[in-house]
């Protein structure tokens, strides 16, 4: 198996911030500013080809008071190469922004809208940045640990 | 056209016979429309979960609803007369049930149908409508995660009963 995590280091030492591997699963922790550099390389060199995003979300950290406090995840595959890469990137809740991928892989579309909708992270440069999921008029972002978990906001009826 | 003699006979024979001696059938009006009512459900099944495959299964041969009149759905509201809320229902969806609902026409009758629509069920959360009696007024309640095909049925009799002594009024009070 490659090691993507050497191959991704050694190419771009300034925008890596950690990375670590579990049962060969490896993870890239990424600046904010590389993500476009680094995703633009792993998608168009041949030997790496990760010409997949399988999954987009991201986490929040709020209830582990970790700054930054959410992490965006990419899970990436490739189908020539059969393998997978997880890269991360931090965000903080004041510059709650990152750079979109939906020029990269049209898949990242409705994830990211789903990110926006659920944990209100926004991405700059998405054609169509509003919430997927929940209604317009919906205040928040439910999957934020500061949402509380018996707050209703019903189109219709008594909230209960 | 001339008659017969054998076919004048018969006739005759008929005209003394128990068949058409006068009597009466006595009956209230309302009585009437509730046994004909209950007897030909038109339903609306409005399946948006997990639900809906019970649903299905109890709406085919096997378990087989057309027994009770109820084997027809209809997919206008403006044609049926009991709307089968069958499955979780959303904040996002409320309106559209609302909308459903009130294009009915009178008489009608609401299902609930499995445990998320009769209390939202384990999804106590901020997506999910707690019990849709909170919008729309409900007759009856089928509980279960999905419910089973009897439990189905019995809810459906139920109705039947509900419907047949209802009488003119689709809703008792309204």
């Amino acid at each position: 198996m490659t090691d993507l995590i050497e191959v991704i280091q050694n190419k771009f030492p300034d925008l890596v911030e950690s990375s670590h591997s579990q049962c060969g699963d490896q993870t890239v922790v990424l600046k904010k500013e590389g993500l476009l550099t680094v995703m633009k390389y792993v998608q168009h060199e041949p030997s790496l080809h990760f010409n997949m995003l399988m999954d987009l979300t991201a986490v929040d950290y709020w209830a582990q008071l970790r700054k930054p406090r959410f992490d965006v995840v990419y899970h990436l595959y490739s189908t020539t190469k059969n393998h997978r890469l997880r890269i991360k990137v931090q965000v903080s809740e004041k510059e709650c922004e990152v750079d979109s991928l939906t020029s990269f892989w049209p898949s990242a579309n409705w994830f990211e809208r789903e990110v926006w909708d659920m944990f209100g992270v926004k991405f700059k440069g998405h054609p169509n940045m509003k919430r997927i999921l929940m209604y317009e008029e919906f205040k928040g972002h439910p999957l934020r640990k500061d949402y509380m978990y018996n707050k209703r906001q019903p189109l219709v009826g008594p909230v209960n | 056209m001339e008659l017969t003699a054998p076919q004048k006979e018969n006739i005759q024979k008929i005209e003394h016979s128990n068949l058409f001696t006068p009597g009466f059938f006595s009956s209230k009006v309302s009585e009437v429309v509730g046994w004909a009512r209950k007897n030909s459900i038109f339903q609306f099944p409005m399946v948006t979960a997990c639900c809906g495959m019970e649903y299905m299964s109890v709406a085919c041969s096997h378990y087989d609803i057309d027994r009770f009149g109820a084997g027809f759905p209809r997919f206008s509201p403006r044609q049926s007369d009991v709307l089968f809320v069958v499955g979780t229902i959303s904040h996002k969806m409320a309106p559209v049930m609302k909308r459903i609902y009130e294009q009915m026409t009178e008489p009608k009758w609401v299902v609930a149908f499995g445990v998320c629509t009769c209390t939202g069920g384990f999804y106590d959360n901020y997506a999910t409508v707690q019990g849709i009696d909170t919008i729309i007024p409900v007759d009856v309640y089928i509980p279960g995660c999905p419910p089973r095909p009897e439990t189905v049925i019995d809810g459906l009799i139920k109705l039947q009963e509900k419907i047949e002594h209802s009488g003119f009024e689709s809703r008792p009070g309204k």
